[in-house]
């Protein structure tokens, strides 16, 4: 996914000189090709994210089209009143990347967990957030970020998620996907949990279910009208996602349902259970642990039931 | 105009604003008038007609409390009318006590300490990358620079060789509860700066023409120096113009009240009046001012480690200053 994202990003920029890439002193081989292909447009800030971000701001405001890289909670939380003040409120036409959305870097412990910053970067006003399920959608949303002139977040898992798209005709941003019709269960998915997702699906069908499945690159603007469809279609709405059960896609969706009058759908969250990964592993491990794998899933929707 | 005639008219605008607002900050825009004053009248590169013209100079107040400060000078400059300036803190104004960039003329709302100088670091290096030959000029606090952020932004300016930012701090070595000194030491200041590879220029900070100097050497800094960027390190006083203000802690949030504190004021302001300045609120100053009586809070030190009966082994209190005067003394 990452990779995919940065190869979009060497073609967009080689056409495009004021696409500039700064990282916060990460990506080892993974921003090779980017800094091979585009030296001038490439900038390392060092360790100093909250500099980064501004210097970010600054430079958008002179009309660059900057993207800021790290991982965690790196890019996001630890330098979130710069994407608030100086890039969110001025418009300033900054995309801010992570690499390692939830649990992907399981083992190396809670600091590098990202799975707050969903809720709180939705929370801010003017910023797009989005978070792609697979390679294809990676690339979708890094081009559609690039047109976009504003703010934005793209959370990115690691690498090696299952392929969900051959292709995608007419991605949008704020357009919710679908990826299989069903009956009476909906399943809503966003970012790199896709995985954990599509096992849960064919233990579904396995024992007789057929839900149908979606995906959600973006998370905000929030895809209002997909939401009450399958509102009002289905009887049970899933949200899936590897992140705090707190404000995230599932609290973004339960906003748009709560709101509406007539509905046949309840709403079953999934995702971390308000606490902080202590735990150490791998990522399918931790997702296991906590409660978001395919199994757990599975589970949990035929508790529901 | 020159840098005086500014400087006395932020001082002025600066006291008839937060009488009227009851705004915080007087001391901060006090101590940072002669700076905006040379810097709007006499340095830097602008078209009021056309806020957004590209070759202009970019400037950023890093410290957006002294938000008046900025706004006097642009209402002086022409992006919009000095009436305006009475509407500061109002219901449905445009001017915020911190600085906002939906007004013309401002280049980067700021408000949130640390943040300027990274912005004009930004903004200084997309310039250089597009070959611009325009300068970014951004003001800080000394306070401000207890943010790591700033030292994070001086790295990055002095990594990239951005001799096209200028930086100019305004070292009235106060910040909000106490001498700066007496908070957290930053001294030497100069020394921290050039140790992070900028140019250094130490001046008072209150006396325009070492300020117009100060910028002509920061040009030639620029033109025949092309690895560092430069600091301005203004020393100032806090309050500076009206002496029961200076170097009273106080007068970082308290506001000129009505009776003495604003008739007082205004009238050594109008004392002190430059040849050629208009004052527009108070044409011939204020005839029987009322002044302050024994009960009144005056010349008080105000600071938190006035009374304070540490029990650290070290005594904390470095700076020693007697509020109302502009002098002081630093036991460093």
């Amino acid at each position: 996914m990452r990779d995919s994202v940065v190869k979009t990003l060497v073609e967009l920029a080689k056409e495009d000189k004021n696409i500039e890439l700064i990282t916060g002193d990460l990506g080892f081989g993974v921003l090779k090709p980017f800094w091979e292909n585009v030296p001038n447009q490439f900038t390392n800030a060092g360790i100093a994210e909250q500099n980064m971000t501004t210097v970010a701001a600054g430079m958008a405001l002179e009309g660059k089209n900057v993207f800021t890289y790290s991982i965690g909670n790196f890019p996001t939380l630890r330098c979130l009143e710069q994407i608030r003040n100086d890039c969110a409120y001025h418009k300033a036409n900054v995309t801010v990347i992570c690499v390692g959305g939830g649990f992907v870097y399981g083992a190396l412990g809670m600091s590098h967990q990202a799975t707050e910053d969903i809720a709180v970067l939705r929370a801010l006003p003017d910023v797009v957030v989005m978070a792609p399920g697979d390679a294809v959608e990676a690339v979708e949303c890094t081009k559609a970020l690039a047109k976009y002139q504003g703010t934005a977040y793209l959370r990115l898992g690691r690498g090696g998620e299952k392929k969900i798209h051959d292709k995608i005709d007419d991605f949008k941003i704020g357009k919710a996907i679908k990826i299989r019709d069903g009956k009476k269960i909906a399943i809503f998915s966003t970012g790199a949990i896709f995985d954990e997702v599509e096992t849960a699906y064919e233990m579904l069908l396995e024992k007789g279910y057929e839900p149908a499945v979606y995906t959600f690159p973006t998370i905000k603007p929030i895809d209002r009208e997909s939401i009450q469809e399958c509102s009002r279609e289905f009887e049970l709405i899933v949200t899936c996602e590897e992140h705090n059960i707190i404000g995230g896609f599932g609290s973004a969706v339960a906003e748009v349902m709560a709101e509406m009058k007539e509905k046949k759908a309840h709403l079953l969250r999934v995702g971390i259970d308000d606490v902080y990964g202590e735990k150490v592993g791998s990522q399918k491990y931790l997702r296991e642990q906590y409660g978001i794998s395919g199994e757990s899933i599975v589970e949990k929707i035929e508790k529901e039931i | 105009m020159t840098g005086e005639q500014l400087a006395w008219k932020i001082r002025r605008h600066g006291v008839e604003m937060t009488h009227v607002s009851n705004g915080s900050h007087i001391g901060a825009i006090l101590s940072v008038a002669d700076i905006m004053g040379v810097l709007y009248a006499e340095v830097l590169n602008f078209d009021s007609n056309n806020p957004r013209w590209d070759e202009r100079d970019r400037f950023i107040l890093s410290k957006g409390h002294a938000g008046a400060s900025v706004y006097a000078a642009l209402a002086e400059n022409g992006f919009f009318n000095v009436e305006e300036l009475m509407s500061h803190y109002q219901n449905g104004s445009r001017l915020s006590g911190h600085v906002s960039h939906n007004l013309p003329g401002v280049d980067f709302s700021t408000g949130s300490l640390g943040h300027g100088l990274s912005a004009a670091v930004g903004m200084a290096y997309a310039a250089k990358k597009d070959g611009k030959k325009h300068k970014v000029y951004v003001v800080l606090g000394d306070g401000e620079c207890d943010e790591g952020s700033v030292w994070e932004a001086a790295l990055f300016a002095n990594h990239f060789r951005l001799n096209n930012i200028v930086a100019i701090v305004d070292h009235n070595h106060m910040q909000s509860m106490d001498f700066q000194e007496n908070t957290i030491e930053i001294e030497d200041f100069g020394m921290k700066w050039k140790a992070f590879g900028w140019n250094v220029l130490e001046i008072n900070g209150n006396d325009c023409n070492e300020l117009r100097e100060a910028f002509k050497k920061a040009e030639e800094f620029s033109q025949n120096d092309n690895h560092k960027p430069t600091v301005i390190i203004a020393n100032t006083i806090k309050g500076n113009g009206v002496s029961f203000m200076e170097n009273d802690i106080l007068w970082h949030y308290r506001f000129p009240h009505e009776g003495w504190e604003y008739d007082m004021a205004v009238n050594e302001l109008h004392k002190n009046k430059p040849e050629g300045v208009e004052d527009i609120y108070t044409p011939n100053g204020i005839e029987n001012p009322q002044m302050p009586t024994e009960d009144d809070d005056i010349g008080n030190d105000h600071t938190f480690t006035y009374t304070w009966e540490t029990s650290y082994p070290e005594k904390m209190r470095r700076v020693e200053a007697k509020a109302g005067t502009g002098k002081r003394e630093h036991k460093l």
